[in-house]
């Protein structure tokens, strides 16, 4: 019996996978895992990997060394977990290149008292100043928590007190992990990890459930499209199933074009096996039999990571002819993006895959009727896949009973900016901003104002801070100008100007508009140019009006989304910030000190004690004066690059900037 | 990779690469994708080439080669130096990075360097946005870069 084979095969590859998942991370050998994500990269991880490595090897300590993605906390990688037998695993930040020697000796240290004696967590750092200092300061400062997991041997720690947990940490507590369940934990290029947590349990459940039946479960999860229109996944695939035709493609839209989001990245350089198990169940849903992931080339690691996992699914045969045995066919192949925004809409996207250039073209035909090559095809977004294998599990009223009114389930928002924990995190659709910002994120750093918050990219709005009440979820979102989209949220404070803000959301679309529609070709270069003249003090009063109207009109005449939500950061800004817009055109200032030309630099001789780092900074010498002296800077000769603002000591701060002379 | 870059593509070299690729539909990208990973660049004759290959009018290729940010139709420089430009690297000092850079090399972004060192380009968000301002330098990734820290990456590479 073939069926039974192959399934039975499959199981013990899933008992042996759990037994070595088990022995590695409560085993007898000591593991230290780094979080080795780009984000992490960027930090220098595999540095501080190297260094941790090198010193062990030194002191001849045996322990295995384990990638894995990123738990979202961005803000504090190097991100490096240590896990000693008979101890609970334990999770420190900021592990740097220079401190990863000592940091692996502090850890390591011998002694009857416990060496990872880090009692309290850097979130804690109140509670730890009233300790005495008996435990190392060091491990101290960097130690976030217990990464205790569920399959793991409850383990007091044993320390006095007893360490928080990371899941107890003001940024993690707040958060459902449904998506990102496994980010962080697994080492994403280790199959056996994933299957070990529950990977592909779902997808054996669903083989064996009628597809309709599958389709019933995701509309009852009321989960809706993460990559932006947020129309209702369930829906989407019944269209595509009823659809006639035998060859049907499945497309994971990883193109994640909003610059400044990173959800879908995280997602697939953590956890890519999460995707190709939901494209899977969305394939059995609709009887696809091809699928393409459509990912950016701008994300390498991801790129690669999707291609060994591709390549270990096809190994267990879970891609492939005859998967598990069922006569299921599907196989998936990987679509390089080349590198434009307007690739992420799906009827340019299929363009894109068929190897023309990527524009959109309008709609009807919908992609389930004529999608790529003119047959059926669905597009699902990285992160709505990411969802499929729990809703399956658990069920849809499981998913459903997390989120508001019609927004069910949870939502990863890539939160940056001017926050203090920036980072990758889930909520529960209908978290107010507040809770997200000052909650998760832990507010603005130097206890500045929170000013605005951008939501939904290019094609999002700006939303000011009286709405910090507000809850994040679509139709709060849109009722006030802005959008989800794809779920990046990026905090501004008081230094941050909102006309240029919006000026450079329009040099964005405007730049990547395919030039298809008029309106959106010339509106959006129209409307560059009014933002622009009035960041430059040239703005007249009648530039609101015609903003207005011109975004009007490319809302409403362009064809894809990307000229209709063009005007959103125009039009937002325009309704909450129309301050800053009368302080351009009519006083000819910048609030924010952002716009070059309605500022200029100076020194306060009051403050100068001429120490001349101002003037060995400045590119083109505009700056004059004796040592000891007040300096001086030449207006005319300064470019406004903001070198000597930067290089004057914090102690003096004697360069400033101010409103510039108005000239027009 | 890097080094490869600096090659000059030959017709012989672009029908190398062309060799035992699937002409099939929606082929083009890829080997447009092919070529530049080959030689770094996609230079006129390569344009030519594809198009033959591929049976296609050249103008149809080149045309998907301008439409695509991904694709430099001129040489690039030996390190490649891409800032990024999104949102929040824009709002976190990305601009000032990138003019400072423009600056030093005396090169507008976009283009290499006389010698053929370095070339300056911008891309749309690597996908750090919590580490603005980002930059990368010959394919890794640096966070959190300022105007001092960026020169000093650039003095230390080989
Ligand atoms: C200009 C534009 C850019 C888009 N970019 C993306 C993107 O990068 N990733 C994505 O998943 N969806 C993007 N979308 C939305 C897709 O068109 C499509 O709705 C989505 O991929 C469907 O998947 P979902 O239902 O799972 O969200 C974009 C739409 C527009 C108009
Ligand atoms: S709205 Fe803009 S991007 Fe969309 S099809 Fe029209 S021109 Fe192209
Ligand atoms: S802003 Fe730049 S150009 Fe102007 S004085 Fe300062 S360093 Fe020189
Ligand atoms: S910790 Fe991974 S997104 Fe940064
Ligand atoms: S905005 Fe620069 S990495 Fe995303």
């Amino acid at each position: 019996m073939k069926i039974a084979s192959d399934s039975q095969r499959f199981a013990l590859f899933r008992e042996e996978a759990k037994s070595a998942w088990l022995e590695l991370i409560q085993g007898n050998r000591p593991l230290i895992c780094t979080g080795m994500s780009t984000c992490g990269m960027s930090a220098e991880a595999a540095n501080s990997k190297k260094a941790m490595e090198e010193e062990l090897r030194e002191k001849g300590i045996d322990a295995r060394s384990m990638n894995v993605g990123c738990l979202g906390l961005c803000y504090a990688e190097p991100l490096v977990y240590i896990k000693i037998p008979g101890k609970p695993m334990i999770c420190y930040g900021n592990i740097t290149p220079e401190i990863a020697p000592n940091f692996i000796n502090e850890v390591f240290a011998t002694g009857k008292t416990s060496t990872t004696s880090a009692t309290f967590t850097t979130y804690a750092v109140s509670a730890a100043s009233s300790r005495s200092g008996s435990s190392s300061e060091f491990l101290r400062e960097r130690c976030l928590g217990t990464l205790d997991l569920p399959e793991m041997e409850k383990m007091d720690s044993l320390e006095d007190p007893a360490l928080p947990s990371i899941w107890e940490h003001p940024m993690i507590k707040p958060q459902i992990r449904i998506a990102l369940r496994n980010c962080g934990i697994i080492d994403p290029e280790c199959v056996e990890h994933y299957i070990a947590r529950g990977g592909y349990t779902a997808l054996e459940k669903a083989l064996g459930m009628p597809p309709e039946k599958v389709i019933e479960e995701v509309k009852a999860s009321g989960l809706r499209g993460r990559g932006g229109a947020g129309f209702p996944t369930g829906m989407k695939w019944e269209f595509c199933r009823r659809s006639p035709g035998n060859e049907k493609y499945l497309i994971c839209n990883a193109d994640e074009g909003d610059p400044g989001a990173f959800m879908d990245r995280s997602i697939l350089e953590g956890d890519p096996h999460a995707v190709i198990e939901g494209m899977l169940i969305a394939a059995h849903a609709m009887g696809s039999t091809e699928g393409f992931i459509y990912c950016r080339a701008e994300y390498p690691l991801a790129l690669k990571r999707l291609d060994i996992a591709l390549q270990q699914a096809r190994d267990l045969g879970l891609l492939g002819e005859n998967i598990l045995g069922t006569g299921m066919n599907f196989d998936v192949s990987i679509k390089d993006g080349a590198g434009a925004f307007v690739c992420g809409e799906e009827t340019a996207l299929m363009a894109s895959i068929e190897g023309r250039r990527g524009m959109p073209r309008a709609r009807p035909p919908f992609p389930a009727n004529a999608g790529l090559w003119g047959k059926p095809t669905n597009i699902n977004n990285v992160e709505t896949l990411s969802n499929l294998s729990s809703i399956i599990n658990q069920g849809g009223n499981w998913y459903s009973k997390f989120g508001i009114g019609r927004s069910r389930g949870t939502k990863t928002l890539s939160l940056a900016g001017s926050v203090r924990r920036a980072g990758l995190i889930e909520v529960p659709l209908g978290m107010t901003l507040r809770e997200v910002i000052y909650g998760i994120g832990g507010g603005i750093p130097g206890d500045k104002a929170c000013k605005a918050i951008l939501t939904g990219g290019p094609s999002g709005g700006c939303l000011p801070a009286e709405f910090l009440d507000l809850p994040v979820d679509y139709e709060s979102l849109m009722e006030k100008g802005s959008i989800m989209g794809s779920g990046s949220m990026i905090v501004v404070d008081e230094d941050t100007c909102i006309v240029d803000t919006a000026r450079f959301f329009l040099s964005f679309t405007q730049s990547e508009s395919c030039g298809k529609c008029t309106p959106c070709r010339i509106g959006t270069r129209q409307m560059l140019s009014a933002l622009e003249k009035i960041c430059q003090g040239r703005g007249e009063t009648t530039d609101i009006a015609r903003l207005e109207k011109l975004a009007n009109t490319v809302r409403s005449g362009s064809l894809c989304g990307l000229g209709a939500g063009a005007p959103n950061p125009v039009l937002t800004t325009l309704k909450y910030f129309r301050r800053e817009y009368d302080a351009h055109i009519l006083e000819k200032r910048c609030p924010s000190m952002v716009c070059k030309d309605l500022i200029r630099y100076y020194i306060d001789e009051q403050k100068c004690h001429g120490c001349g780092l101002c003037k060995d900074s400045c590119p083109v010498g505009a700056i004059s004066g004796e040592k000891k002296a007040a300096h001086v800077i030449d207006g005319n000769a300064c470019i406004k690059c903001g070198a000597c603002l930067d290089a004057c000591p914090d102690k003096f701060k004697a360069v400033a900037k101010g409103a510039a002379q108005c000239v027009y | 990779m890097k080094n490869k870059a600096a090659k000059e593509a030959t017709e012989d070299e672009v029908q190398e690469i062309l060799k035992g690729f699937p002409s099939g539909k929606g082929a083009t990208i890829p080997l447009l994708q092919k070529v530049q990973a080959e030689n770094g660049y996609i230079s006129a004759e390569a344009v030519r080439e594809v198009a033959d290959f591929l049976e296609l009018p050249e103008s149809e290729v080149y045309g998907i080669a301008t439409f695509y940010s991904e694709f430099k139709l001129i040489k690039p420089g030996r390190h490649h130096i891409k800032i990024c430009m999104g949102t929040s690297c824009y709002l976190g000092g990305g601009k000032e990075l990138l003019d400072h850079l423009s600056r030093e090399l005396e090169i507008l972004p976009g283009r290499t360097t006389e010698d053929g060192e370095f070339s300056l380009e911008t891309v749309a968000c690597l996908g750090c946005c919590s580490k603005s301002p980002v930059m990368s330098v010959d394919g890794r990734i640096f966070g959190g870069v300022s105007l001092s820290s960026a020169d000093n990456i650039l003095a230390h590479l080989d």
